[in-house]
């Protein structure tokens, strides 16, 4: 019996990274999936954007699994394109349970090099499109008298991380998100909690921060906010699943606006 | 299937019944063999019937019985040479201790903190915060000697939050023992050793549930129930219940056991349905 067997998760930024870990490691134990993503590009990015075919090898290993899975092109700062994703995905598996809303962007720049349209996609996708994300699939939960909604943040919603700015503004608001929907969704038994990885082996997490070493180097004072205690430089995505797993499952069926920190140590270091 | 501890050995304070039973039992299904102890006895000042040695020979009984093997011993959290003969003594049977939950706590209230006498202040902080640095201070030795890393997981409460009113003692010393979390944190990260907080609302065991409790909230009564009790429980979570369940924590408790958190070190785990950010 897996431990969140024949529950049915939606999850954005699905076609690869972190947001594919969420998908299989959910499927592993037992949920089907409505899986969504952008799949194409975002200005500024250091890192090659997720394509059809990322979306489409997610699909397949969560069918290798034996798992149900629906899947969608769509973009969260788009709340129409969200809905009818939701929409088609509950017409599949009849309900929806658990919502992880992963996807976002990071493109580290020192704080004078931000351009407005960095700072304006950064906000719009990081917090806005959580906020889209929440807004499309809670009433579903709310119908169905339960569920967990896991919103992605990062070590930079609890701590101001450098060369981050528009990042660390958006994920603090993902922070706050989580904490206020946490309370009005209460009363429906719908759990909301924040997640807050530190660096992750993904195309974000790694070629993302390439231009990382340049700004430390001209700023080192404030370069060490960026470590880990543990002797560890980066995690995997299988580490942020296995979070949000446990915030999925029934096992945490009384955990409610947590901050879960899968940060190495950063946050308090 | 492989238990999500399979293998490992957990060192368990205040085993005897509660939440520290309920976490020897869940560490034991996912394949843990367990060292506990517990004081087994009345402490003085604490309103609620304390622990007894058939408790913590029920824990025993219920470990064995999932064949999981365990080592109990009566010791107290404020004896650092007992508890570290208890410890050395599981850890001979054993080979080795991965998992430590600090468990151990007593909780007593009702006086404003200008009123707490000396012997309660002493006997809360002593047990629930030097007692939970006694329990590291024995094992972290054990940890960093075998050089494989560890699980440290320190029960604090939503009183490690919030300022609790009427229960000063208490709400220090679970504030405390997040400091201490947060030092040991650091310290013991370059040895791969993970130390933790969990942070329960109310949970029904003896300590939760009982008459001064239910007195503690609702003082406008003379003899109240747990009925008349239940209302004023659930006014401080955000969810829709009055309390939590041991396995509640026992599962938090698990996770952060288990290797699935291997890179989750120095978070306070909240398992009290949004309690504090109320």
């Amino acid at each position: 019996m897996g431990r969140v067997e024949g529950k049915v998760a939606f999850i954005t930024g699905a076609a690869r990274g972190q947001g594919r870990s969420h998908a299989i490691r959910l499927a592993e134990e037992g949920a089907d999936i409505m899986a969504i993503d952008l799949c194409g590009p975002v200005p500024n990015l250091g890192y090659p954007h997720a394509t059809p075919e990322d979306l489409a090898e997610t699909v397949k290993q969560v069918e290798a699994l034996g798992r149900g899975i629906v899947s969608a092109e769509a973009d969260i700062r788009d709340a129409d394109a969200l809905r009818r994703a939701v929409d088609d995905g509950v017409a599949r598996f009849g309900r929806l349970d658990v919502v992880v809303a992963n996807a976002g962007i990071c493109i580290p720049r020192a704080w004078d090099d931000v351009t407005p349209e960095i700072w304006r996609d950064t906000i719009d996708i990081n917090l806005t499109g959580t906020w889209n994300t929440v807004r499309a699939t809670a009433p579903r939960l709310v119908e169905a008298g339960g569920g967990s909604i896991i919103l992605t943040s990062s070590a930079a919603g609890l701590k101001g991380l450098p060369f981050l700015t528009p990042y660390v503004a958006s994920k603090h608001g993902v922070t706050g998100l989580a904490r206020a929907f946490a309370h009005e969704l209460a009363r429906h038994h719908i759990r909301v909690n924040s997640v807050h990885p530190t660096g992750v082996d993904t195309p974000m997490g790694t070629m993302g921060a390439a231009g990382m070493g340049d700004m430390i180097a001209d700023n080192p004072r404030i370069g060490g906010m960026l470590t880990n205690s543990l002797p560890i430089d980066v995690t995997s995505a299988t580490d942020i699943s296995n979070a949000v797993l446990f915030l999925a499952s029934d096992e945490s069926r009384h955990v409610t606006a947590l901050a879960m920190t899968v940060d190495a140590g950063n946050t308090q270091y | 299937m492989a238990g999500r501890v399979a293998g490992k050995v957990a060192f368990i304070t205040g085993a005897a019944r509660g939440q520290g039973r309920s976490h020897a039992v869940r560490l034991a299904q996912e394949g843990a063999d367990i060292i506990a102890v517990d004081v087994a006895e009345a402490i003085e000042g604490v309103e609620y019937p304390g622990a007894s040695e058939e408790d913590l020979a029920e824990t025993v009984k219920q470990v064995e019985d999932l064949g999981r093997r365990i080592v109990a011993a009566k010791a107290d959290v404020r004896d650092h040479d007992a508890l570290k003969k208890a410890l050395d003594e599981g850890v001979a049977e054993f080979g080795h201790v991965d998992i430590v939950s600090a468990n151990a706590g007593i909780f007593i209230f009702g006086d404003e903190t200008h009123l707490v006498s000396e012997q309660a202040w002493r006997n809360v902080t002593d047990i629930n915060l030097t007692g939970v640095w006694h329990t590291c201070k024995v094992a972290v030795p054990h940890l960093i000697e075998q050089g494989t890393g560890g699980s440290i997981v320190l029960t604090s409460s939503t009183a490690g939050h919030k300022g609790l009113t009427n229960c000063a003692a208490y709400t220090a010393s679970k504030h405390a023992v997040v400091g201490l979390m947060r030092t040991m944190a650091n310290e013991l990260a370059p040895h791969r050793i993970r130390v933790n907080t969990v942070h329960p609302t109310s949970v029904a065991t003896d300590m939760a549930l009982n008459d001064a409790t239910y007195k503690l909230f609702r003082p406008d009564l003379e003899h109240p129930t747990r009925d008349d009790a239940v209302d004023a429980f659930q006014a401080i979570n955000a969810l829709p219940l009055p309390w939590v369940e041991p396995i509640d924590i026992s599962n938090a408790v698990l996770f952060l056991a288990s290797d699935e958190a291997r890179y989750v070190t120095g978070t306070e785990l909240k398992v009290d349905a949004g309690c504090t950010v109320k």
